[in-house]
């Protein structure tokens, strides 16, 4: 038993600083791209391409501001007026972290209030370059040491289900957005047109949800865009991969049913999801359209939500 | 500063002479000796180790996140209220005397509670004057006729205690409404342990630890009349935008109870539940830190957003305990505190054992006349007012502000009590580098259930850091150290 | 006298509510002036309507219904058989010791211009006829007007408006008759006007006030007049949030819009 404003808090703070890594993520891949030397990068935007996939476009574009890399930069990471950037999902993390103290150990609390704290000082640092790459490392290990003290030191019992409940489905919800921001740069016709330009997209992709160095590990050629998709959708072992966020899901889900004695909509939905991921191939995906795949893929999950909000009263 | 002289409770002597007393040097510099230990490590602690551990305090605080929000200061949202390194100290035998006088106090102020709402003996007794009851808004004539469980309103008190020499302790307020702090006391112990770890195995000091458990206990033995078979308790707090968030979730932790506002629970047919994952659960006791004003819009303030509609109709109807009970600010008037000492005797037949401060009740003609010729030598206070606002400390004042306050007195006399200045003993302090004697309080947390009173070695020191004052709120300034009682 | 009532509260909400909370202060208690022959409340949801007592020893009844809901209807249906007594009470429940009827209250507080007011309309006289002399006062002083004051304007913010509905006079007579000792009280319950209308938009307010050696008296400085047996009176409290007919609190749901319809008839049987 446990306050249901409490799992609603922690399952909340999982996913924002889970999407504060994204952000992260996202906007490292993007200024790696857009590093690239015109000749070879052409017309694209990336910094455009980042709003998408943080999914903040229509937002950003409202600002009336030029997406290039400082004000992309500064509006994706240090804007408060945006409800999604770095540093409100951090402010907010915090937040629901402080309402809920007692059910977190001391070591992930003060890695999230250290972060809140530390915030302030490293945004007075300035913003050369340098500085923000810097930035964006830390923000990553601000997320590493939640995740890594969560995972370490709490008790495996209901407010650990939760966290981690939030955790993938904001790790679901970021990764299924990235791949369809680029959608069209996946498709299999795709590839015989590519040239060096779609080779930096492919590997951005990949490095936006870290996973690179786990592509050769797995497939040992060279970058194929149905591969790509594979490995980010279907590929279990593959930790942000949509088949791999469900089947912690569903795990997480299951073991709260058990301790509940009782199992609802949310259990069934997950494992719906968790077995169509299962026995899809590839090339299912490609004929029913990625983006269509993708977009369906994005909806359900949020319905799933929707649905363990509803079935533990989170409100 | 100096020190001004005043009517005792006891007879005429001066309360505090010109010079304030120092709890480690007294009156004369001889080092007193509950102090001995820690004054000899004192001086053979270099101030740059000072220095460094204070820092370390510091981050550790905020680390934490031990903070405490100030209303109306935009930039401090969350600020720490400074800790002094120094611990004071009271000797085995101060502290027996002092909780003696303190558990009787606190008896006398539950049986005065109690019978506030039912027989009003008191009053028929015509001890206090009825008016200054039933004309206070601290008074709850909702809470007429309730029978509260245990017969004890007030289960969790902190009573402001100064002293101004080596005997004599005065209870400088009463707070029976939801006195904080207690929080800070643990921690400042807590943190002592961390920086100072063989200081305090060399003085023999008892230990506050064991608080969290007493609280516990009282709470367990409060369970309402109709209550469910197993006693669930929770923490009620306006949520985390309240200047003592912080303390709340603390004592939530400590006590291993859920941490709950107003939205996590409701009330069906005159019962209390909170939202669970699983469902409706049953509350048996709310340790309560929302102000009665706030606690059911359907009873109090219609505009609360932060209580529970109907909770009160519970209270009413006996299904859950509510501490500390409504309407018990009444006792923390300081037009009531100027009775206590009657109020002892009337209930507990026994001469008060802490002093009052003396106080002249401004709504008296003559001792209004003689504040308004004398306001520059004393402190004058609201009588409903508390954290230090509100009042004109005189020999601080300039001849403007006496002239504006002595218009306002006049207005209003019945919202004024004045006392003397008192010469609060000082402590000797870590500032800027130096160590230098402040100003200090001491509250102490006195727990009643349904079995007696206890009261935990100690207490929160708060200490006017800025020479000379004697304002030691943390809404204004002051600081905290850790308070040490030693065996004895 | 022998009076009917039936009075309907009808709540509509623009997006449906998640739940409704209600305390109500809608049952007479019986005392030597008035008889209750029946009395009945209805929700028109399920929902326990549960009775119990206030400190003031008015009837209350809770109910909780849980949406979603975007209606709700409140019906009082009663009668009762009252006596004209001048006003003054007899027979009725005191719980509450005197003194706390000399509290001012947020609502019923006395400025300097209230008492000052006061004071002269008194201007020395005894006991009741310094309460004839105010409540005279007051009506000529004060214009009746449904537009101005809300249910949370205070007695002074009326005062210097000189407007106000029943509500307003109530808590300015309170405040006044304080400020002159006296020990005052908001009175809510029904009123039938002498002109025989049976149809009312709300219920009506007045004051009880304290005069030693006689007792309670009802005053409606509304009418100017003391309470007779047109008056049904209800619950009592220090002001009209102690005695408010109906208290209550919603979750969810906007734009909620309130039609009340009372109807005060004589009974069948005229006394």
């Amino acid at each position: 038993m446990m306050l249901a404003s409490t799992a609603n808090d922690l399952f909340w703070m999982s996913r924002y600083v889970e999407r504060a890594e994204s952000i992260a993520r996202i906007l490292g891949a993007a200024r790696r791209i857009s590093d690239v030397p015109q000749v070879i990068g052409g017309e694209t935007n990336e910094w455009t391409s980042a709003l998408a996939a943080a999914g903040q476009l229509h937002a950003f574009t409202a600002t009336g501001r030029a997406p290039d890399e400082e004000s992309v930069f500064a509006y994706l990471a240090f804007d408060e007026a945006n409800p999604s950037s770095i540093k409100s999902c951090v402010a907010m993390a915090r937040q629901n972290a402080r309402s809920v103290r007692p059910a977190l150990t001391t070591e992930t609390w003060e890695a999230i209030n250290s972060a809140y704290l530390e915030f302030r000082d490293i945004e007075r640092a300035g913003g050369s370059r340098r500085q923000r790459q810097d930035f964006l490392r830390w923000v990553l290990d601000v997320s590493l040491r939640v995740s890594g003290t969560a995972f370490r030191n709490m008790l495996r019992d209901e407010r650990y289900w939760f966290t981690r409940l939030g955790f993938y489905i904001e790790r679901a919800d970021n990764t299924a957005r990235i791949l369809d921001v680029k959608y069209h740069l996946l498709l299999p016709e795709h590839a015989d047109i590519g040239g060096s330009l779609d080779y930096y997209q492919w590997a951005a992709i990949l490095r936006s949800v870290s996973a690179l160095t786990a592509y050769h590990w797995v497939y040992r050629q060279a970058l194929k865009p149905w591969l790509i998709a594979d490995l980010l959708i279907l590929r279990e072992e593959m930790p942000r991969s949509l088949a791999s966020c469900y089947d912690n899901i569903t795990t997480f889900l299951d073991e709260l049913a058990l301790a509940y004695g009782r199992q609802g909509p949310a259990q069934r939905a997950a494992r719906a999801t968790h077995s169509r991921l299962a026995n899809t191939r590839t090339d299912d995906v490609f004929k029913q359209g990625l983006h269509e795949f993708l977009s369906d893929f994005l909806a359900e999950n949020n319905r799933l939500g929707t649905a363990i909000a509803e079935q533990y009263n989170l409100i | 500063m100096a020190g001004v002289m005043g009517k005792t409770a006891k007879g005429s002597e001066p309360i505090g002479s010109g010079k304030p007393f120092d709890e480690m040097n007294g009156f004369d510099g001889e080092c007193r000796e509950a102090y001995r230990a820690l004054k000899d490590w004192l001086e053979e602690t270099p101030t740059d180790l000072l220095d460094q551990r204070k820092l370390e305090a510091e981050a550790l605080f905020r680390r934490s996140g031990i903070t405490f929000a100030v209303y109306g200061d935009k930039d401090a949202e969350e600020r720490l209220i400074p800790y002094d390194l120094i611990p004071r100290v009271l000797s085995g035998a101060e502290w027996n005397r002092l909780s003696e006088g303190l558990t009787q106090r606190v008896q006398a102020i539950n049986a005065l509670i109690v019978d506030l709402y039912s027989k009003a003996e008191i009053l028929k007794a015509g001890i206090i004057p009825e008016e200054l009851i039933y004309a206070n808004p601290a008074f709850r004539p909702e809470m007429i006729g309730i029978a509260i469980p245990g017969n004890v309103p007030v289960p969790i008190a902190g009573i402001d205690i100064v002293r101004v020499d080596a005997d004599d302790f005065y209870v400088l307020e009463d707070n029976a409404r939801t006195p904080s702090g207690v929080s800070y006391m643990l921690d400042n112990r807590e943190v002592t342990h961390l920086l100072f770890p063989d200081l305090l195995g060399r003085n023999r000091v008892q230990p506050v630890e064991r608080y969290a458990d007493e609280l516990l206990a009282v709470l367990e033995s409060l369970k309402p009349v109709n209550s469910s078979g197993d006693t669930t308790i929770v923490v009620l707090t306006p949520g985390s935008y309240n200047s003592a968030f912080y303390e709340h979730s603390f004592l939530a932790d400590k006590l291993g109870v859920e941490l709950v506002e107003g939205r996590d629970l409701f009330v069906r047919d005159d019962i209390l539940y909170m939202r669970t994952t699983q469902g409706p659960k049953r509350v048996d006791v709310v340790y309560r830190r929302v102000d009665d004003d706030f606690l059911d819009p359907l009873t109090f303030r219609p505009d609360s957003m932060l209580g529970v509609p109907g909770l009160f109709s519970c209270y009413r109807a006996g299904t859950v305990t509510l501490a500390n009970a409504v309407g018990t600010g009444i006792s923390d008037d300081k037009a009531i505190y100027s009775y206590m000492p009657e109020i002892v005797r009337f209930y507990t037949g026994a001469d008060p054992l802490l002093h009052n401060v003396p106080t002249w009740r401004c709504r008296e003609p003559e001792a209004l006349a003689y504040v308004l010729d004398h306001l520059g030598e004393l402190v004058v206070k609201e009588v409903h007012g508390s954290g230090g606002y509100g009042m004109l400390v005189g020999p601080a004042s300039t001849q403007a502000e006496r002239a504006a306050f002595s218009e306002k007195l006049k207005k209003q006399p019945d919202n004024f009590i004045a006392q003397p200045t008192l010469a609060l003993s000082t402590c000797p302090t870590y500032v800027d580098g130096c160590i230098a004697p402040r100003h200090v309080d001491l509250r102490p947390f006195v727990l009643t259930g349904a079995s007696g009173t206890r009261i935990v070695p100690g207490g929160l020191t708060r200490v006017a850091l800025r020479e000379g004052s004697l304002v030691v709120n943390s809404s204004q300034g002051g600081g905290t150290k850790d308070t040490w009682v030693l065996e004895e | 006298m022998h009076l009917k009532l039936q009075h309907t509260t009808r709540y509509t909400y623009e997006t449906p509510v998640r739940g409704v909370v209600q305390m109500l202060r809608l049952t007479p208690r019986p005392y030597d002036g008035l008889h209750v022959v029946r009395w009945r409340i209805d929700v028109d949801h399920d929902a326990t309507l549960k009775p119990s007592e206030d400190s003031f020893g008015n009837i209350v009844h809770s109910f909780c219904a849980e949406g979603p809901l975007d209606a709700l209807t409140v019906t009082v249906e009663g009668e009762v058989l009252t006596e004209d007594t001048s006003g003054i009470l007899h027979g009725t429940q005191e719980r509450l010791p005197l003194g706390l009827y000399l509290r001012q209250t947020p609502l019923t507080t006395a400025d300097r211009t209230i008492a000052d007011f006061a004071r002269d309309a008194a201007d020395g006289r005894d006991r009741l006829d310094a309460l004839h002399a105010l409540m005279a006062a007051l009506s000529d002083r004060m214009t009746f007007d449904v537009d101005v004051t809300h249910v949370h304007t205070t007695a002074d913010e009326a005062f210097a408006d000189a407007k106000g509905v029943c509500q307003d006079f109530a808590h300015i007579f309170i405040a006044a008759a304080r400020s002159l000792k006296f020990p005052a009280r908001y009175v809510s319950g029904y009123m039938r006007q002498s002109d025989g209308r049976e149809h009312y938009e709300a219920g009506h307010g007045w004051a009880e006030v304290h005069v030693p050696g006689v007792g309670w008296i009802g005053f409606d400085p509304t009418n100017a007049i003391c309470a007779t047996d047109a008056y049904i009176r209800v619950a009592i409290g220090l002001d009209y949030l102690d005695a408010s007919p109906v208290r209550g609190v919603r979750t969810g749901g906007a734009h909620e819009t309130l039609d009340v319809s009372i109807q005060v008839q004589h009974g069948a049987s005229q006394q």
